[in-house]
């Protein structure tokens, strides 16, 4: 007589092949799944140790001067010396733009670039996904995760705030505003990085062309709009110079739309200007949005 | 129903006719898509799948449109492209589970198949490592997991013996054949080479530039055609004359001598013969025609 517990133990039973009867998501689903993915994937998450000592490295150097600024908030309205933060919210992104930078020029890489050195698309496109699903995934997976590494130091900064007891409806209200800055830094971010990636099958080239069109462009139009502000004495025109860097972009509607402290030499000089900022604004994340269909569409498979 | 009809498929490339109003019925079973390189498999089975478009003519798999219906195709078709493209920084499990959600399986569900399929094409501890560093064999068996992993109805390979040694090749083979046998599994898979598609396969449909050469079951391929090998101590001349004498269709290959296999008989008299003339019987075996030496003969009469 055999019984369950005379069987030698560590035995491997061959069962056989099983088939699959379960559920199958919809389309929708599985770009919420490839979303998912890509949101982990632009922090590391599920990747090898070495992929995720940039992305976390980025989300501590953004999170720390939010600690330490939150402890100043404390301890300064203690002492009597301060009644609000010493750093404007809508001014943390412009602040702290070089991890922000190097966070995004090594996510959007990772993101798409790696997909088509290994040729992995026909994987993805032989599945019940279209192309314009994989576009979608991606530049929203990218989005959320600049605006996570944005908005979470503002929370830090807000509650620090609300601690030090300052006025909690007004630091509610700015911080709100610096929270939709931060959706829009995002999208313009993103966009701008993940058209770039999505050229080179090379890692290192998308990294390295993001990161130089991002700090680039910024030098180059800060030091205009000093020269152009301060020397030649032209705010107005210093001010429109601000529409071609994505940082002074985004920072030129939250100037507008805000009211808020420029963090650039000038901000757009009147209505219009600040209109143009916001439509400019949203035009870059459509365009690239645009252009990435259009680049996927074409890859070869 | 056939699982696979394409009806007057054309696919032009500014240069060149990748496809020439090709018309085709696959059933079931494991059906071996033979060619030449580049006469247009890789791109039957892509557009089938979607990832081209035809320049004209329609094709449905499974009974959906390949234009029209390309996202509950997809779901029950599994693919393994010819070309290396698993990225080296995940390890097999990660990717496979991470395809098998890509093909509409709930986590858990894709964790468990991925699981399971990885196990049946035969990758165990080596798959927690990453891909990168894999022998083209895995590297093939994971590509074929990932096209298994959602339980297809049918899958599309690719080109699956490309780069294995003759090993690898007889391994890779005999999993293609248990893709149908033990999965129930259809099968299209495509190949430079007729001769090892002919073990494995129940179907085989020849292309040529773009045409269809010719599509049949490998039994009617090889059962019109069997003959006995033997294979004698004495002269092979002096045996065949005999043999011939004896009124049996007789030729010589070699050291064998092939017999046409008529009927239960053709045994008898052989060994009559054998045994009255003392030719010292080696070996005696029935022969089947190889599919090889069929699509030399049809391809001879195509060019002539």
């Amino acid at each position: 007589m055999s019984s369950p517990d005379s069987a030698p133990a560590g035995v491997i039973h061959n069962i056989g092949y099983r088939g699959y009867d379960g559920e199958r998501l919809s389309r929708r689903a599985i770009t919420l799944a490839l979303y998912t993915h890509g949101l982990r994937g632009a922090f590391g998450l599920g990747r090898a140790a070495r992929s995720k000592v940039i992305p976390m490295g980025m989300a501590v150097v953004m999170l720390l001067p939010a600690v330490v600024l939150a402890v100043v908030a404390v301890v300064g309205e203690q002492m009597g010396q301060l009644s609000g933060p010493v750093v404007p919210y809508t001014r943390y992104a412009m602040i702290l733009q070089a991890a922000l930078a190097i966070f995004v020029a090594v996510a959007a890489p990772q993101s798409v670039s790696l997909d088509l050195r290994f040729h992995s698309l026909p994987l993805y496109l032989a599945r019940p996904l279209a192309r314009a699903d994989y576009v979608r995934a991606k530049l929203t997976a990218l989005t959320t995760a600049v605006f996570l590494l944005l908005a979470a130091p503002l929370l830090v900064m807000y509650l620090g705030s609300l601690a030090a007891g300052f006025d909690a409806a007004s630091e509610t209200a700015d911080v709100a505003q610096a929270l939709l800055g931060a959706l829009l830094y995002a999208a313009v971010l993103s966009s701008v990085s993940l058209v770039i990636a999505s050229l080179t099958s090379r890692r290192g080239f998308g990294i390295a062309a993001i990161v130089t069109v991002l700090v680039l462009s910024y030098s180059i139009v800060s030091s205009m709009q000093g020269v152009i502000a301060f020397d030649a004495d032209d705010p107005t025109t210093a001010g429109w110079v601000g529409l071609f860097s994505p940082m002074t972009l985004v920072d030129g509607v939250q100037v507008w739309a805000f009211g808020v402290t420029t963090s650039t030499p000038a901000g757009p000089p009147n209505d219009l200007a600040g209109a143009a900022f916001l439509l400019t604004s949203l035009a870059v994340v459509a365009l690239g949005y645009v252009v990435l269909n259009r680049r996927y569409r074409k890859v070869k498979v | 129903m056939p699982v696979i009809s394409t009806e007057r498929l054309t696919k032009r490339y500014p240069r060149v006719t990748a496809l020439d109003a090709l018309t085709i019925d696959i059933g079931d079973g494991v059906t071996g898509l033979v060619g030449a390189n580049g006469a247009g498999k890789s791109t039957l089975l892509k557009i089938l799948l979607g990832l081209t478009e035809a320049t004209s003519g329609t094709a449905t798999v499974l009974g959906h449109d390949i234009v029209s219906d390309g996202l509950a195709l997809r779901s029950r078709v599994g693919y393994m492209p010819e070309h290396d493209c698993l990225p080296g920084d995940m390890s097999a499990t990660e990717l496979v589970v991470h395809l098998a959600r890509m093909s509409g399986l709930p986590t858990s569900a894709a964790r468990e198949r991925a699981a399971d399929t990885l196990r049946h094409v035969g990758l165990y501890e080596e798959r927690y490592r990453p891909i990168g560093g894999y022998s083209t064999g895995m590297k093939q068996r994971v590509k074929l997991a990932q096209a298994l992993v959602h339980d297809p109805d049918v899958v599309f390979l690719d080109e699956p013996t490309n780069g294995l040694d003759p090993a690898g090749r007889d391994e890779m083979l005999s999993l293609v054949r248990r893709i149908h046998t033990d999965f129930g599994i259809s099968v299209l898979v495509t190949s430079h080479l007729l001769g090892e598609l002919e073990r494995i396969c129940d179907g085989v449909v020849i292309i040529d530039g773009g045409t269809l050469l010719r599509s049949s079951t490998v039994a009617d391929f090889t059962r019109s055609s069997d003959r006995l090998a033997l294979e004698v101590l004495a002269d092979p001349d002096d045996a065949l004359v005999a043999l011939a004498d004896a009124g049996l269709e007789v030729v010589r290959d070699g050291l064998l001598l092939l017999v046409a296999l008529e009927d239960d008989e053709t045994y008898d008299k052989v060994r009559d013969v054998v045994a009255d003339q003392e030719l010292g019987l080696v070996r005696l075996a029935p022969r089947r025609h190889h599919i090889a030496e069929v699509f030399d003969e049809e391809a001879t009469r195509v060019i002539s």
